[in-house]
């Protein structure tokens, strides 16, 4: 910010008091800006538009018979199908379990490569790699090669397992029928896990190395350190990794399509959506539940854009 | 705490040189740190590494319960996946990558300028404009599907790589232009004052002076606008059919189980995740950066 309000002033000096002056060096600071901007609009503001505009219109393609007229039934037909709320309470238990585990896990990764060892880098390689996998390739790895009830790496390590302790009779579950959620967030929490460890990783690394060494040297604990110090200091960092998750898991497609196909109570908004629009075809009500998601995400949308505003402005200091 | 006072003796004539931080011992390291740091780590990554092995089985060792440790390695998965019988990956691939490499390159083109004039030259309100752009990343894609297929099909525009390419260009655009304002923040005004005196106007000093200063930025950040769009299911899935489909595409014709293909999908889904580890292991110190969006360095 301070280097910002540095330039800013910087420029403003130079242009000198003529008006007309000031006024085009106004423009030539915009123009750059513009074509992002407009681009911007055009692609992602227009269609929200249309979205909305379609959502009061009754609109099935596959009844074309059906006279378009303008109507408020999407919103309630939506609202009213079990399947579309028990989607909404599918988004909000994925989007939880997912972003609370992996930050979990990836505060105890980050604490230990923290901590100098031989072969840091290497191990810090290892534990990135689930997230450089693409998502749908790594869904397809979930679905036939980990949790597959036959060949599965789960049930196969459990058979040799079974075998060292001479037991010819493993439990060999079917996974992703006895547990369709929790395999769509397994998956999830192995992918998003390095995420937020990159993160907490850069917030530990932030902490002031000098007042940690005071800290012990005046006689504290790990735990009082970690407890007192560490914690708070990585507050942002674990609101910004949870919220960054949120924004990315609320709109999990890849894994949820793959999977399960959206079966057996899996389906989240997104794959509902994708689901009213290219099996039923009814624009209508397609619309309607994507406003709902807009309208749901805004909610969250607020509350992350405040933390990285002020994480920004922190910076900034 | 023992070993924290006693070490300090060897590096006593560095502490004269005023560097009394980096001099100082690391703090205690318990051995059990590096152990369970491996330990972890190596079941954390077992799946990816399940992968490439099964990868390289024929089709019956892959699908072994239990597994055989001491079957042969062979390229039958890769060959398989690239040839024989279905259709070749080829168009796919190349489809991803004209789409990631041109969609990244028109990001830069439109992020570049559009970031200098959020930092070095602020525009006023500057900060206003950057959360819009921040906003755009947190609306829903599904949200804008609809209205973006019918638009499409209308224009004859259905299965065309170029529609992608403008939409993932705007799926990383802010992102980009996030990203690259927390790289010029950084750039010595000295520089831009001198290049200013010297009369250079403000292309040039973009290209000449800035352009140069940030390019590791710029590179981290393109790779990273790389990496997303390679990845994208979603639209592709929707706005193409035969001639424009995408990698991502191509693999969720593996969903439905074919007998025994394990070692196929997992060498296709390692052929089609290299060069986004190739990208991300390349980008691995300005990762965090590009994903928080530059409020994490």
């Amino acid at each position: 910010m301070t280097v910002a309000e540095q330039t800013l002033n910087l420029h403003i000096q130079a242009p000198g008091p003529n008006k007309g002056l000031r006024k085009a060096t106004s423009w030539s600071r915009r123009a750059p800006l513009l074509p992002a901007l407009i681009f911007m609009f055009i692609i992602t503001q227009l269609p929200f538009v249309a979205t909305l505009i379609i959502s009061f219109v009754q609109w099935n393609a596959l009844r074309p018979d059906l006279e378009r007229h303008f109507t408020f039934n999407n919103y309630t037909t939506v609202l009213s199908d079990p399947d579309f709320r028990s989607s909404i309470m599918f988004t909000i238990v994925l989007t939880v379990v997912v972003v609370l585990v992996s930050l979990l896990f990836g505060l105890g990764f980050a604490l230990l490569l923290n901590k100098p060892f031989r072969g840091r880098a290497a191990v810090r390689t290892m534990l990135i790699t689930p997230f450089l996998i693409v998502p749908v390739a790594s869904a397809l790895l979930w679905k036939h090669a980990l949790l597959n009830p036959a060949y599965g790496m789960f049930n196969s390590v459990l058979t040799m397992v079974w075998k060292i302790f001479g037991s010819d009779n493993p439990p060999q579950p079917d996974w992703i029928t006895a547990h369709p959620r929790l395999s769509v967030e397994a998956a999830l929490i192995w992918q998003w896990t390095p995420f937020m460890m990159l993160i907490l990783l850069a917030g530990l690394q932030s902490q002031p190395g000098d007042t940690l060494e005071a800290a012990r040297v005046d006689g504290a604990t790990n735990w009082q350190i970690f407890r007192t110090m560490t914690l708070p200091h990585l507050r942002r960092y674990l609101e910004l990794g949870g919220l960054l998750g949120s924004i990315y898991v609320i709109q999990n497609f890849d894994a949820v399509f793959t999977i399960t196909s959206g079966s057996q109570g899996t389906a989240n908004l997104p794959y509902s959506v994708y689901n009213i629009f290219f099996t039923a075809h009814d624009y209508g009500q397609a619309s309607a539940a994507g406003v709902l998601v807009v309208i749901g995400s805004i909610l969250i949308a607020t509350f992350a854009l405040r933390t990285v505003s002020s994480l920004f402005k922190e910076d900034a200091r | 705490m023992s070993s924290t006072i006693a070490a300090p003796a060897p590096s006593a004539p560095s502490s004269a040189t005023s560097k009394p931080a980096a001099a100082r011992p690391r703090t205690r390291k318990p051995p059990w740190v590096g152990l369970a740091a491996w330990v972890l780590g190596i079941f954390f990554v077992a799946p990816a590494i399940w992968m490439l092995w099964l990868s390289f089985h024929t089709e019956s060792d892959a699908a072994a319960n239990p597994p055989k440790f001491t079957a042969p390695l062979t390229i039958e998965g890769y060959r398989d996946f690239f040839g024989s019988g279905s259709a070749s990956p080829w168009p796919a691939l190349l489809n991803s990558l004209t789409a990631s490499l041109i969609s990244t390159l028109i990001v830069l083109v439109l992020a570049f300028p559009a970031a200098y004039a959020l930092s070095i030259r602020p525009v006023k309100k500057w900060s206003d404009v950057l959360f819009f752009f921040l906003s755009t990343k947190m609306l829903p894609v599904v949200a804008g599907l609809l209205p973006i297929y019918l638009i499409s099909k209308n224009a004859h525009l259905l299965d065309n790589i170029w529609l992608l390419i403008f939409i993932y260009a705007s799926m990383n655009l802010p992102i980009a232009v996030w990203m690259m304002r927390s790289f010029l923040i950084e750039v010595p005004t000295e520089m831009l004052e001198a290049a200013a005196l010297d009369g250079a106007r403000v292309p040039t000093i973009m290209a000449r002076v800035i352009a140069p200063v940030v390019a590791p930025g710029i590179a981290a950040t393109s790779l990273i606008c790389f990496i997303f769009s390679w990845n994208e299911l979603l639209f592709s899935k929707v706005l193409t059919a035969v001639v424009a489909q995408t990698a991502p595409v191509f693999l969720t014709g593996f969903i439905t189980s074919q007998g025994l293909f394990l070692a196929k999908v997992c060498a296709a889904a390692t052929i089609i995740s290299i060069p986004v580890l190739a990208a991300g292991f390349a980008a691995q110190d300005k990762l965090v950066q590009g994903l928080s969006l530059g409020a994490v360095k």
